[in-house]
């Protein structure tokens, strides 16, 4: 392999332009060159690619695909054009009255809230000396360890609906209720616990990018900020350390979209049952196993599902434009 | 006897540094660090619930009031748990036994595949490299767990349904690790790259002898995450298993606790098997956390 190949990124591999503009046979010819010089770096890639087309790229466009189709997974998909589509946002009563406003609801306070608690956490946790900071940081990490089912057992328990479920019991015993309530299983309180455990549980990855932006933002920034004028802790975050930790800050927002979506399953892991009762936990991802597992008409399924990953690339999109890269940086 | 002196010395060095940062801190961080404190309790609650309900015997799980420590702890649970079997008469050691093979099997493979992928992407400007990456990107943005169908056709179709390529070769599709490690691979200096191959060092030697040591917290960081991934994933066994001799751990402790919201029965067994699958992912990260958080510092998206 020839040494160009390790050549920093940023020069581009085109210069070999041809040297006669239109002359189509003679670029296509340099640009096979140039592939075959890179081999070794395509034979490298390729393990991967495989499998993130197989399991990734490829479900992704047959799930588009099966959007359009009627699919009972017996009989071959037949096509059905924008039916489904038509179907779900005009007569789909549970979807238009529960399963969007649920999925708002718990994603307005997951996503948004979950996500400036995490930089608050980290904010505080990074101006701790940095024997405690660790066991700081773990106590917060340690929740999304348990990656979801493990926990399931230990809500269960808490939120029993009989005397003997934890909050019930604590409840009781301070007056706040006279009855046991079912929590888990009552349409009022289902959803807010859901926010509540999923919020307990995000601190993930996204939570550890921002603490270890906060940590790497350059100390003699902040004292160059005094001399400028900046009196106090919230200037600072404000003018320094957000500015200097926007990539991070990105990398974060996108993993608390993807958390966000991924939770989804949790209403069904509370009350036991999908659907959860009176629709009062369902969610897009219950929705998609109502119709994909139980009632088996994939096709719509698959609808549902192209209808949750258009609006989450354009939920990080929007990110994108706030946080990400911009033409001048 | 020298490593258990090593020990004692470097804890009693790490004893001082907490003692002389104690008396270093100031009104606010005294004040802040009762809040996090109390916070970080909140936190790890449920956690340190869980360690005693798995240790509870039977009378105290259920106890009224409810107890939260556990008073005489015994192991019942989690032999219980060795001898509870499902209807299909396979003990609980051949799940385990398919969770580790799984476990073991992606975590080797996703720190080869992302190793061998994010190299070039971070140092190699071959053709189509932009797009590869941004493919990449994208795909961090979307979870899998809405592609159950699609992929359930996938496996099928390719013919490893029950097997444990049916398990492991879904999880290595993990875009977030290859991120990860081409945003730390592109702070490798390029002279140090440049050097290498003036010496003759082959690519594949460039990328053992010289990027891998040099980015060990990545590694350390995705291994992790593949770990994680493998050993609490239950997708897979749901989807993927009809055969129940290959469904693994997760699977089954979700079975066992999916209709646990008004019984007592079986609680404390299935607090026994959450806690198997919780322990591994925590003492992993106990000893990489250092790592760990080293690597995130790069994962910015630039």
């Amino acid at each position: 392999m020839s040494n160009e190949a390790t050549r920093v990124v940023r020069q581009p591999a085109a210069a070999q332009n041809p040297k006669l503009k239109g002359d189509l046979g003679r670029m296509l010819q340099d640009k096979m060159k140039d592939i075959w010089k890179f081999r070794l770096s395509y034979l490298f890639i390729a393990p991967f690619l495989v499998v993130f087309s197989l399991f990734i790229i490829i479900p992704v466009f047959t799930g588009v695909a099966l959007s359009f189709t009627y699919f009972n997974s017996i009989e071959f998909p037949k096509w059905a054009g924008w039916m489904n589509y038509q179907n779900l946002f005009s007569q789909d009563v549970i979807f238009l009255q529960h399963v969007i406003p649920n999925s708002f609801k718990f994603a307005l306070f997951v996503g948004p809230i979950g996500y400036v608690l995490a930089f608050v956490l980290a904010w505080l946790i990074a101006q701790l000396p940095g024997t405690l900071r660790v066991w700081y940081a773990l106590a917060m990490y340690a929740p999304s360890l348990t990656g979801g089912i493990a926990m399931v057992v230990v809500w269960q328990v808490m939120f029993t609906g009989d005397r003997t479920g934890y909050i019930n019991s604590f409840l009781l015993k301070w007056g706040f209720i006279d009855q046991p309530v079912l929590l888990t299983i009552d349409k009022d309180y289902l959803l807010g616990i859901m926010i509540v455990v999923s919020i307990w549980s995000s601190m993930g990855l996204g939570f550890l990018a921002i603490l270890a932006g906060i940590l790497n933002v350059d100390r003699t920034l902040y004292e160059a900020g005094r001399i400028d004028g900046i009196s106090s802790r919230l200037q600072e975050i404000w003018y320094i350390t957000v500015p200097m930790m926007k990539p991070q800050m990105l990398f974060a927002a996108v993993m608390a979209i993807v958390g966000t979506l991924k939770s989804g399953g949790i209403g069904t892991q509370l009350s036991g049952m999908n659907p959860t009762p009176d629709y009062s936990g369902q969610l897009f991802m219950n929705h998609i196993e109502d119709f994909g597992f139980t009632r088996l008409e994939l096709g719509y399924a698959s609808a549902i599902s192209i209808v949750l990953l258009i609006l989450t690339v354009l939920l990080s999109r929007f990110l994108w434009m706030l946080l990400g890269p911009k033409e001048d940086e | 006897m020298a490593v258990l002196k090593k020990m004692r010395q470097s804890l009693a060095r790490s004893w001082s540094l907490y003692r002389s940062d104690f008396r270093s801190l100031d009104k606010t961080q005294i004040v802040l660090l009762v809040l996090l404190t109390l916070l970080a309790v909140f936190m790890v609650l449920p956690l340190v619930f869980i360690f005693n309900h798995a240790f509870k015997p039977l009378h105290e799980l259920f106890l009224f009031p409810p107890t939260f420590f556990v008073r005489e702890p015994t192991m019942q649970n989690f032999t219980d748990l060795l001898h509870a079997t499902q209807d299909t008469f396979l003990p609980v050691t051949r799940f385990i036994f398919n969770s580790i093979v799984v476990t073991l099997l992606s975590t080797v493979g996703m720190v080869i595949l992302g190793a061998l992928c994010a190299y070039p992407l971070a140092k190699h400007p071959f053709p189509g490299r932009k797009i590869v990456f941004g493919v990449i990107l994208l795909s961090i943005m979307i979870s899998v767990e809405t592609m159950g169908i699609p992929r359930y056709i996938v496996v099928k179709s390719l013919g490893i349904m029950n097997t444990y390529w049916g398990h492991v070769l879904p999880i290595l599709a993990l875009p977030v690790g290859v991120f990860l490690l081409k945003q730390f691979m592109d702070q490798v200096p390029d002279e140090l790259l440049e050097a290498a191959k003036l010496d003759g060092a082959s690519e594949w030697q460039l990328l053992v002898r010289i990027i891998l040591p040099i980015v060990t917290p990545a590694m350390a960081t995705i291994t992790i995450l593949s770990f994680q991934t493998a050993w609490s994933n239950s997708e897979t066994s749901a989807l993927f298993m009809q055969d129940d001799a290959m469904k693994t751990l997760p699977f089954y402790v979700e079975s066992l606790t999916s209709n646990l919201a008004n019984t007592v029965a079986r609680q404390g067994v299935a607090a026994a098997a959450s806690l198997i699958i919780f322990m591994p992912n925590l003492i992993i990260f106990l000893l990489s956390q250092r790592k760990v958080i080293q690597t995130m510092a790069h994962s910015g998206i630039k």
